[in-house]
């Protein structure tokens, strides 16, 4: 599904990924966990397109081909989602409106049929129902004055609608108390699906208590530097990063 | 909205012209300076006295407002006892009598390595950095000070000097006069200093002043600058700051203003280098018949920039208050952060609050945002005071006093943060007492 | 969220051409001589069987222009007016005046249908699908009004809904009272030429205590080339009475300039309610900013009545140049104003653009919300004034200005003027200027959404609160309008 070989990328002329190895298979979810500034969000940014991150080197093959170069919004018709840390706000426009405005981009951009405007509000409301989403959100500004929660479950029920092949959940559980962090994690348990990876990033262990890993890697200064089973979290959580602190050598 | 009528010299514009005539042969400077003011004179007449039309002046109408104007100085008179309004306040000061700098009765005690000259010897000298800052301002009121400029002060601080006793001009105009006073202030590179600014004059004189400070600070340099402007009950007062700061510079500009019959205060501030912050701040206080204008133009011409402005005006009795601003960003100068504030709180029913904050935007990438209001005290506020026990005037001066306190403190020199409190206080507490 | 929908579907369906009102009317016109003069008056005058006391008003006027000289205190730029070069009069020769519909040039009718405006009165009463909605709709076609639909059965409720020619006509009395009682003949230069050559537009007097059973809308078409129209709009709005009125126009594409001077005069009496909505697609010039409508407009409302309230609606997306400032005289007690703006601005496009709220009676009330958008080479700049007189105690007002650059070759300014003789009159004033945020983009890119339609879709969350004034079926219109007219900007 996920193929980065050697990815190197910086901002501004700063070198932040400096080879970036990784393979999720189709299925698989993997884990990234890692210090601040290892990386890992700039990853995810890579991964989705995201304008003033230079790929200076390497590639990355999803679904057997390389979208280095790829518009952000050909790599998400093409099933690349990205569960942001801060979801944006966009005032005035509903989120049903957005919702059904990105579901059918989507869908007309693989050649699809645009779905009804009752087909539609099923799809909706069977997501949202399970993720506590309510239909008061759903009128509301998109992201406008939600809480960090509401932010969040927003988040995975787009997921949901727009089924992605290879989902990235950046710190999805940043600014989650436990019961908002166990509905989405639930959120997201439902979508793992054998046709579907998902790439975790997160900074503490206790999110992967909620959604077990296939596997785990650690990334520091721009690299992946280990990769192991679910219980390297484990390791992790009791021994700190301070192992892989640092500039590499 | 049609044709702009001809409109016949006033009274004022043809004495203006005669002194002028009269004086051009004794006023100082080197034989540019002597061509600049004919240059100047000459624009200053083919526009006239600002007036309604002027839309930088649309509030303040000086044709219809200066009926005539006071004779030019003449002789050098004797410094008038007058109070001191800053005393407690420690700072040097420069004595500007009547447009002329008087070392005798100045302090320069305490501000080392700073150069203090008389502007009219820089006049005779021909120096360049006169009207420099003042090159591009298309107003009759600084033409008029560049045709009739008679000196003020001249001061240097040089780069990276750190100076922490405040330095104060001290403009004092003595009697029924027009003066033309042109200060000249260069902050060298990663220097400090705080600069006082004070006018004063008797109250029972209406006289008019001119004064068109030009300012230059340097790259990294840290400037607090603070106006006062306390002329006499019938005076005019007609002030112009124009200053360019250079890059990563931190500039902060207070005016107060409770004198002078009619006042207008321009501040003109002009970003020359980027990463630098200007916060622009004001308060007036007027009563009376008095009429007050504050116009700000702030020149994004540079990206990465951030300005703040917030002016407060509070206008008793009949007074009158104008604030006219504006933020202009030029098309360079993006990822600008400018936010202008005006607030007006009108005390009594017959007086009133102009008011016009543009934004001029041609760069994409700024985040750019002015607010204004108008308005009486907060009934519901007050009430709740009241209710405590607390009297009528006493609840009102301490909301005036908080809504003022604002734009004071934002100078952010605690110093003559207070100093300009108990100006304001003062001034409330005389509410009621001097009506005219 | 259908809106939205149809908003992307349009901006995907756009070729290169944008503007798909540009077509032009092979139709027989009859043009008075090039220029102006007092014949010229008298010409018009006598085309439309004016009685001698409006010929009389029009040389009056006419006498005051010749004194005048062009206004420039706005921000917009242009080459002179020829106003020598223009044809006063233009009108199809098969139209001597408003008929039935069976009369009119079939021609017409075809012009109406491809502008996508409902004339046909009968299908539409007999639910024809896809007739349109249930609006009345007064026509005009350069100098005049081809069509009034509805007339009847406005009649029926005492609405009276005609051309402004035909009320001179037959309501002269009505007429008298009002005509130039909130716009002098000399408030300013354009206006005072408008009182001079206007052209046609329309009349609604709607009696006292009567709710205008359904919508009034005119639409108007500059189809001749080198002609200047004249609008004029007349709505009195008696005791009580509620009405909704909006208008639309459109111009073939053409290079040369276009002058469209109109006035429109807004009365409302005690506790009457006008709501007058805008959409203004006149022909903006092609990308190189060749050719477009001068839009040069005066619009009042005089709120005489106490507690009577007038709304201005307004989606700017067309001319070349537009100079609108709706305004709102608040002379009764409790009276509101409301003015609610969109201006998009592209290509070389320049809006000056704002409203005036003259609050002059006690407890009166206003709110701005302006929303402009400058693209392309465009300036637009918000031109404001909110007044409190000496008696106006009590007197509210909220404004709201926010402006959104897209690229960086464009400008937007905002110069509101505040004005308070009272000081229980509480005013409030904010404005914003920003771009639309890189990263709000790219969310939207993530998901999906091309930049064209991101750009739409934020845009139309932008303008939300306006389109939300509108007439439920403009509203849709108005939104296509934003996108079209954005067309082209991003990428």
């Amino acid at each position: 599904m996920l193929e980065i070989k050697n990815l190197h990328a910086s901002i501004d002329g700063k070198e932040i990924l400096r080879g970036v190895d990784l393979v999720v298979p189709t299925g698989e979810v993997h884990a990234i966990m890692g210090p601040n500034g290892s990386g890992k969000s700039t990853l995810s940014y890579v991964l989705a397109g995201r304008d003033g991150y230079d790929v200076t080197d390497g590639e990355i093959i999803f679904d057997g081909e390389n979208i280095v170069e790829t518009a952000p919004e050909e790599r998400a018709s093409a099933g690349v989602f990205l569960a942001f840390q801060y979801p944006l706000e966009i005032p005035g426009v509903a989120t049903m409106t957005f919702l059904k405005a990105a579901l059918n981009a989507q869908r007309k951009a693989r050649g699809e049929d645009e779905l009804t405007t009752p087909d539609f509000m099923r799809r909706v409301k069977a997501a949202s129902e399970k993720l506590n989403v309510t239909q008061e959100m759903l009128r509301r500004p998109l992201n406008v004055g939600f809480s960090g929660g509401e932010k969040k479950r927003n988040e995975i029920l787009q997921m949901a609608l727009l089924e992605p092949k290879l989902a990235i959940l950046d710190e999805t559980d940043s600014g989650l108390d436990i019961d908002a962090l166990r509905v989405v994690s639930e959120g997201v348990n439902a979508l793992r699906s054998p046709d579907r990876s998902m790439l975790v990033i997160t900074h503490y262990q206790r999110l992967l208590d909620h959604i077990v890993p296939d596997k785990v890697h650690v990334m520091s200064a721009g690299r992946i530097v280990r990769t192991g089973g679910p219980e390297l979290a484990l390791e992790l959580e009791a021994k700190g990063y301070a192992d892989y602190a640092g500039e590499p050598a | 909205m049609n044709a702009e009528p001809r409109i016949l010299r006033t009274q004022a514009e043809d004495t203006l012209a005669l002194e002028f005539a009269a004086a051009r042969t004794r006023l100082p400077g080197s034989p540019s300076v002597a061509a600049a003011r004919e240059v100047a004179f000459a624009d200053f007449q083919k526009a006239g006295l600002p007036h309604r039309r002027t839309e930088p002046w649309r509030y303040t109408d000086l044709r219809a407002l200066l009926r005539t104007v006071p004779p030019l100085v003449s002789e050098r008179a004797e410094l008038p006892a007058i109070v001191d309004p800053l005393a407690g306040l420690d700072r040097a000061r420069l004595v500007v009598v009547d447009g002329a700098y008087r070392p005798e009765l100045s302090d320069l005690s305490g501000i080392d390595g700073v150069t203090v000259r008389p502007l009219a010897e820089l006049l005779r000298e021909g120096d360049e950095r006169i009207g420099r800052e003042i090159a591009t301002l298309d107003d009759a009121v600084v033409s008029l000070n560049a045709a009739l400029m008679t000196g003020g002060v001249a001061i240097d601080v040089p780069a990276g000097a750190k100076i922490a006793r405040a330095i104060e001009i001290a403009h004092v105009t003595t009697g029924l006069l027009q003066t033309h006073t042109r200060n000249l202030v260069t902050i060298g590179a990663d220097a400090s200093a705080r600069i006082l600014e004070t006018h004063v004059g008797p109250a029972d004189s209406a006289y008019q002043a001119n004064i068109v400070t030009e300012a230059t600070v340097g790259d990294r340099a840290k400037v607090i600058w603070a106006k006062l402007q306390l002329e006499g009950a019938a005076a005019v007062h007609l002030g112009t700051f124009s200053v360019s700061i250079g890059e990563e510079t931190e500039f902060d500009h207070l005016t107060l203003m409770t004198g002078a019959s009619i006042s207008r205060s321009q501040t003109f501030l002009a970003f020359a280098g980027e990463n630098a912050r200007a916060g622009l701040f004001g308060a007036t206080m007027v009563r009376g018949k008095q009429h007050a204008d504050i116009a700000l133009t702030v020149d994004h011409a540079v990206p990465n920039c951030a300005s703040r402005e917030l002016f407060k005006a509070v206008m008793d009795e009949r007074s009158e208050g104008v604030f006219q601003g504006r933020i202009n960003v030029r098309p360079a100068a993006q990822k600008t952060d400018g936010r202008m504030m005006t607030q007006g709180l009108l005390l009594s029913e017959d007086a009133s609050f102009f008011v016009k904050p543009e934004l001029e935007i041609f760069a994409d990438d700024v985040q750019c945002a002015h607010g204004a209001t108008s308005g009486e005290i907060d009934e519901d506020i007050l009430f709740y005071l009241l209710s405590r026990g607390i009297s009528r005037p006493e609840a009102e001066t301490l909301l005036v006093t908080a809504f003022l306190a604002e734009a004071i403190e934002g100078l952010g020199d605690e110093a003559i943060g207070d100093a300009f409190e108990a100006i304001a206080r003062d001034w409330l507490a005389n509410r009621g007492q001097e009506a005219k | 969220m259908v809106a939205v929908q149809e908003t992307v579907d349009q901006v995907r369906q756009i070729d290169v051409d944008q503007y798909k009102y540009g077509f032009v009317t092979d139709i027989e016109t009859e043009l008075a001589p090039k220029g102006l003069s007092e014949d010229i008056v008298r010409f018009i005058s006598a085309k439309k069987n004016e009685p001698e006391w409006m010929l009389e008003w029009r040389l009056d006027a006419y006498r005051r222009w010749l004194t005048m000289t062009e206004p420039t205190w706005s921000r917009v730029h242009y080459p002179k007016i020829d106003f020598e070069d223009l044809h006063y009069y233009a009108a199809p020769k098969s139209t001597a005046g408003p008929k039935s519909l069976d009369e009119v040039d079939p021609e017409l009718l075809a012009t109406y249908e491809k502008l996508g405006i409902p004339l046909r009165e009968r299908e539409i009463l007999a639910g024809v699908e896809g007739a349109g909605s249930r609006v009345a709709v007064d026509a005009v076609f350069d100098s005049v009004s081809v069509v009034t639909t509805f007339k009847d059965e406005l009649k029926k409720a005492g609405v009276i809904f005609c051309s402004i020619s035909e009320a001179i006509r037959e309501y002269p009395e009505i007429v008298k009272k009002y005509l130039g009682s909130v716009v002098p003949v000399t408030d300013n230069f354009y206006a005072t030429l408008n009182s001079a050559v206007f052209s046609d537009g329309s009349f609604v007097y709607v009696p006292e205590g009567v709710r205008c059973p359904m919508e009034l809308s005119t639409y108007f078409r500059i189809n001749e080339r080198n002609t200047g129209q004249f609008e004029r709009t007349l709505i009195i709005a008696e005791k009580g009475a509620y009405v909704s009125y909006l208008e639309g126009c459109t111009a073939p594409m053409r290079d040369e300039n276009q002058l469209h001077a109109a006035v429109v005069e807004l009365i409302a009496l005690d506790d009457a309610e006008i709501k007058y909505s805008t959409v203004q697609n006149w022909y903006p010039g092609d990308k190189e900013g060749k050719g477009g409508i001068y839009n040069f407009v005066t619009k009042r409302g005089d709120c005489r009545g106490d507690r009577s309230k007038i709304s201005w609606t307004q989606v700017e997306t067309g001319s070349a140049i537009t100079w609108k400032y709706p305004s709102c005289i608040l002379r009764g007690d409790d009276s509101q104003g409301e003015f609610y703006s969109i201006a998009v601005s592209n290509g070389y496009q320049q809006v000056d653009s704002g409203t005036k709220m003259l609050h002059l009676g006690k407890n009166t009330k206003s709110r701005i919300i302006s929303k402009g958008i400058a693209a392309g080479r465009s300036d637009n700049t918000y031109r404001g004034l909110v007044s409190a007189h000496r008696k106006a105690s009590g007197a509210r007002n909220f404004t709201n200005c926010d402006s959104l650059l897209i690229g960086d070759q464009c400008g937007a300014h905002t110069v509101p003027y505040i004005e308070s003789k009272n000081a229980s009159a509480v005013f409030e004033h904010e404005a914003t200027t920003s771009k639309i945020a890189d990263d709000q983009l790219f969310y939207c890119l993530q998901r999906g959404l091309s930049s064209e339609e991101a750009v739409a879709l934020i845009v139309n969350g932008f303008v939300k609160d306006v389109i939300q004034q509108l007439p439920m079926e403009f509203a849709v219109e108005a939104q296509k309008l934003i996108s079209i007219s954005l067309e082209g900007s991003v990428g």
